[in-house]
């Protein structure tokens, strides 16, 4: 492996002398280096969106996981006497690390955006709500809802699973369909540049047909043409993708954990993976070039 | 060097070489004649196997081109100098360029860079060193073409009306090139119309004289 990073990057360095055999194209040569930095581009974009996406899945996973609420509907005398039962029950359940009845005002700010902040809560009949914190593996929901159900029939567990897990597994596949995007993207890198190199392979026979007659091996022919299409992509790529890395960069933020629109983004050395994009987009579009004109080459005699 | 033996070669279904065998023994000097049409461009073709022969075998060097891989025909090439008949360049590429071409492409270069402006000025293209192929003349083209062909100092220097369209001046001068290349111990082989030149050629060497007729080659008489 080693030895063919070195034989790659030799051949990178190149023979500047074999480089001008092939004439310059101008207008191919433009458009083979616009599309790579489009597609540099996008592909930071599809990276951007899979880590983000990863994020939000990671975070809405472990931080709703660990976290449950049970609300108690109950006559107003008889709450309290609810609250202290379920509070007993929750005591000898294995798995909850912590559980608390939310205090009056927790409550009334809970319900502030809705009410108002003056609400007399001892007089309406709102549920109480205990917040129960998980511990290790967590515990066993469906046996706790039926020892509530017999011992305190006005407690509900809500333990967040029923609207969670479709957002996290919405979250994970954003994630994977952002890895379909990257690896598409460089297929279609992969076939622009098998475009752009069989027909600038075309118009250039005669120049084929006058260096075979010098004596010049096939290997050699090709990578006049490989070395080409393989600067042209990695140069191209690098812009794209400084220009998709800066426009990730910009964007604006919330400064909310979470927020998957304004979160969309790299943090801290997940700005190194942008890094791996101009390097292979120049090895597509060197496997690209080498296979195509070793397939034109071996066609013509 | 080059060996053919009982080749044909046809163009589609016409068959325009027939059962042709020739040797061009290390050190010869050969001409190659007949009307035209009569396949001297082909029959050189094959001798550098651009061409291959429809029946019959054709070897470069001791070896059979039928067994050779694309690699090993580039390898011989490089040791046979062809003047093709319509000189064929890098258009992109300046006259001094393209005469390295044979160099370049097998990542050798000349002992001394002079060389390369001895033999543009031998053959009369020190003025146009820098110029690009299509600014030449007919007779400038061919001469590049000579140029470029024994650069490498190859085994064999196969020439195809190398002097088509230059005066007569300007032939005996390429003729010169090509005796002493064959004094070296080169083989040359050239194909022309021109009775003159081989006239003046077989005043200075030993010459044969080959001809195309009927899809035949013949050995021409010494009456030339
Ligand atoms: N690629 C080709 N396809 C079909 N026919 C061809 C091809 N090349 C040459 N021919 C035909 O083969 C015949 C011989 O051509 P060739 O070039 O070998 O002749 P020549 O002896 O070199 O003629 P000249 O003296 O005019 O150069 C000609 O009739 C020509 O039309
Ligand atoms: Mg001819």
């Amino acid at each position: 492996m080693n030895a063919r990073l070195g034989s790659f990057l030799r051949f990178l360095a190149g023979d500047a002398q074999a480089d001008r055999l092939v004439p310059p194209t101008g207008y191919t040569a433009r458009l083979t280096v616009f599309a790579a930095a489009s597609m540099a581009f996008l592909a930071v974009f599809a990276l951007a969106l899979s880590l983000a996406t990863g994020r939000v899945a990671d975070r809405w996973g472990e931080a709703l996981a660990k976290s449950s609420t049970i609300r108690i509907n109950a006559p107003v005398d008889q709450m309290d006497a609810q609250v202290l039962t379920v509070m007993d029950i929750l005591a000898t359940t294995p798995g909850i690390g912590n559980a608390r009845p939310l205090s009056d005002d927790e409550q009334r700010a809970l319900l502030a955006p809705w009410f108002g902040p003056d609400l007399p809560l001892d007089q309406l009949p709102i549920p109480r709500l205990i917040e129960v914190i998980e511990e290790g593996d967590g515990f066993d929901a469906e046996g706790l809802r039926a020892r509530l159900a017999g011992e305190a029939p006005g407690a509900i567990l809500d333990d967040h699973t029923r609207w969670r897990e479709p957002l996290v597994r919405a979250a994970k596949r954003l994630r994977a369909l952002g890895f379909v995007s990257i690896v598409l993207i460089g297929a279609l890198a992969g076939v622009v540049i098998t475009l752009a190199a069989s027909a600038a392979l075309a118009a250039n026979e005669q120049v084929i047909r006058v260096l075979r007659l010098v004596g010049a091996q096939d290997s050699y022919i090709a990578n006049a043409f490989v070395r080409r299409y393989t600067l042209r992509a990695l140069g191209g790529a690098s812009v794209g993708t400084v220009l998709g890395a800066l426009a990730v960069f910009l964007m604006p933020s919330s400064g909310e954990q979470g927020n998957f629109l304004t979160d969309l983004g790299f943090e801290g050395w997940q700005w190194l993976w942008p890094l791996l994009i101009p390097p292979l987009a120049a090895l597509v579009a060197f496997a690209a070039t080498r296979q195509t004109a070793r397939t034109v080459l071996q066609e013509k005699r | 060097m080059i060996e053919l033996e009982q080749v044909s070669y046809g163009y589609g279904g016409s068959t325009l070489l027939s059962d042709i065998s020739m040797k061009l023994a290390p050190g010869s000097f050969h001409f190659l004649t007949g009307p035209s049409g009569a396949g001297k461009t082909t029959l050189i073709k094959l001798c550098y196997a651009e061409l291959t022969a429809t029946r019959g075998r054709v070897s470069l060097f001791d070896q059979d081109t039928q067994q050779m891989s694309r690699d090993d025909v580039a390898r011989a090439r490089r040791r046979i100098g062809v003047v093709h008949q319509d000189c064929q360049f890098l258009d992109h590429l300046n006259v001094a360029e393209n005469v390295s071409l044979p160099l370049t492409v097998s990542g050798r270069s000349l002992e001394h860079p002079s060389e390369l402006d001895d033999l543009l000025a031998w053959v009369g293209l020190t003025p146009q060193r820098d110029a690009k192929p299509p600014e030449l003349s007919g007779g400038e083209r061919q001469r590049a073409a000579l140029a470029r062909a024994v650069v490498m100092s190859p085994d064999v220097i196969l020439a195809d009306e190398p002097t088509g369209n230059v005066d007569w001046d300007m032939s005996l001068r390429l003729l010169r090139l090509l005796v002493e290349l064959n004094k070296m111990g080169k083989t040359v082989l050239i194909a022309t119309h021109d009775m003159n030149l081989i006239r003046s050629a077989k005043a200075q060497i030993q010459a044969r004289v080959l001809r195309i007729s009927n899809k035949q080659l013949h050995q021409a008489g010494a009456d030339l």
